[in-house]
């Protein structure tokens, strides 16, 4: 459902991100790993429509996300990194935006604001502006919008940043509760994630892949079966191998 | 018509927003407290005992010049600085459809403002009986002028994160552009400029098109000028946010 080809990013000189494929089914929970500064965000933004890639294409559900930006955004559900809401809104009021911009009107969209504040257990602070809310109310009020429309397709990048272990262990129930009818990316720098929610992980280096697989396969790459392990192996770059 | 929509629920949210903090109140209670007292104290509106609107309508564009900046300076400055710009454009919008929705939100606020001068309109027809038509062409020059200073302001908007720098640049696009055709200006050129030039920059000024509606001549160049700036603006916008998107 989600196919990416060849896809580069140049910022001026930086080469950002550098020839990323790979393609992500309906049932599965790709995990996007990589250091900070890989490309991770950068790929996501690619795919979500937010950048245009320098070269390379993104389809989402047959939508190329640069000839056909609208409709694949349609299909889209995105939890942006740091999860950005307009602060002055109240959490109802935000998600009632998004369900009018994703063109539900009445009463459909009153009932689609309403299973989204269900969802994600959002109902003690539907009243509350964003502003005053705490760190994980506010991933949740942004992980709301990004389902409130049932995308078929789900990106989120970094969801559980930040957040306590029982913030956590909520949003990736979440994601675990969606993950047989949708296809979802979950970017992460947090390993154990790889195990509690995804099925398959990539990861990035550099901006290109340097590993794609099951996390046992990945696992079955390092001497010690630990994630850890082939994360730092692939990841660091030789002067840091040094620096540890 | 489902774009439409999609542009209604960008506007909708963009006027709340002006409404749900107290920007709304403090711009529009600063709007009248300065149109007031500039009309009534500064040009002395009742000692020149004549009932017009002239020295009313005189001042708009000046208070525009200071409060439009500060009116605009958000509608993309803060999108970029609290990352809800990435909200924004991954949801299923296209550019034209934020623009235009953050564009008459802006506008529709100002003109909500610019409506509530009206008492001004009743307190001189109190006092004689001034022309309505000269009235009704002087707020349609006010409404179109301030359309131009809007655009020009989400333009200033579009290249920054930082609202200080929004406000800032609006102000002076719109000053130099208020004092284009102004004389003392004009005069700084044709010292050296060739006349055609002197003569495009003078063109290119906001003023002469609102004096000449205020007098009461509505002419459809008037309104196709600030119709052609505003087009303009929000063009340049799209631009802007398409080339720089994250930065």
């Amino acid at each position: 459902m989600i196919t990416t080809s060849n896809l580069h990013k140049h910022f001026g000189r930086i080469h950002a991100v550098r020839g990323v494929s790979f393609s992500v089914q309906k049932g599965e929970v790709l995990g996007f790993l990589g250091p900070n500064g890989a490309g991770k965000t950068t790929t996501m933004r690619m795919i979500t429509g937010f950048l245009p890639p320098s070269s390379g294409t993104a389809t989402v559900c047959g939508h190329d996300v640069s000839d056909a930006p609208v409709e694949a955004k349609r299909v889209i559900g995105y939890l942006p990194e740091n999860a950005p809401l307009y602060g002055s809104m109240t959490v109802r009021d935000l998600l009632t935006f998004a369900a009018e911009i994703r063109g539900f009107r009445g009463k459909a969209r009153a009932a689609r604001v309403d299973a989204a504040i269900e969802k994600c257990r959002l109902g003690s602070v539907r009243n509350q502006s964003v502003a005053t809310l705490s760190k994980g109310y506010r991933q949740r009020t942004c992980f709301a919008q990004a389902v409130l429309h049932d995308p078929p397709v789900l990106i989120m990048d970094e969801p559980t940043d930040g957040l306590d272990p029982n913030q956590k262990h909520v949003v990736r129930l979440m994601i675990r509760e969606m993950a047989a009818e949708k296809a979802i990316i979950v970017s992460t720098h947090i390993l154990e994630e790889v195990d509690a929610v995804c099925t398959r992980a990539i990861i990035i280096s550099n901006g290109t892949v340097v590993a794609n697989g099951t996390p046992d396969e990945l696992r079955a790459r390092s001497g010690s079966g630990r994630l850890d392990d082939v994360f730092r192996k692939l990841t660091l770059g030789e002067e840091d191998v040094t620096n540890g | 018509m489902d774009s439409l929509r999609v542009s209604m629920a960008v506007f909708k949210r963009e006027l709340r927003s002006y409404f749900e903090s107290p920007v709304a109140y403090v711009f529009i209670v600063a709007f009248l407290l300065l149109t007031g007292f500039l009309t009534f104290s500064v040009t002395q509106f009742y000692e020149r005992g004549v009932a017009d609107l002239q020295p009313f309508f005189f001042w708009h564009p000046w208070v525009y010049l200071l409060l439009i900046p500060a009116a605009t300076m958000g509608l993309w400055a803060e999108e970029r600085r609290s990352g809800t710009i990435e909200l924004l454009l991954t949801m299923p919008v296209t550019m034209t459809q934020a623009i235009m929705g953050k564009f008459l939100a802006a506008w529709l606020f100002i003109t909500l403002a610019i409506a509530l001068t009206l008492p001004v309109v009743f307190t001189t027809g109190y006092l004689g009986d001034p022309d309505l038509g000269v009235a009704f062409s002087g707020y349609l020059g006010s409404a179109l002028l301030a359309g131009a200073c809007v655009a020009i302001g989400m333009l200033a908007s579009s290249t920054t994160r930082s609202q200080v720098i929004a406000f800032v640049v609006s102000l002076i696009v719109c000053l130099v552009l208020l004092l284009a055709g102004w004389p003392p200006v004009t005069g700084f050129f044709v010292r050296w400029a060739p006349t055609w030039l002197v003569d495009a920059i003078a063109a290119f000024s906001l003023m002469p098109h609102f004096e000449s509606m205020q007098r009461g001549v509505v002419d459809l160049a008037d309104i196709g000028y600030y119709v052609s700036v505003i087009v303009f603006m929000l063009f340049a916008t799209h631009l802007v946010i398409n080339n720089r998107k994250s930065a």
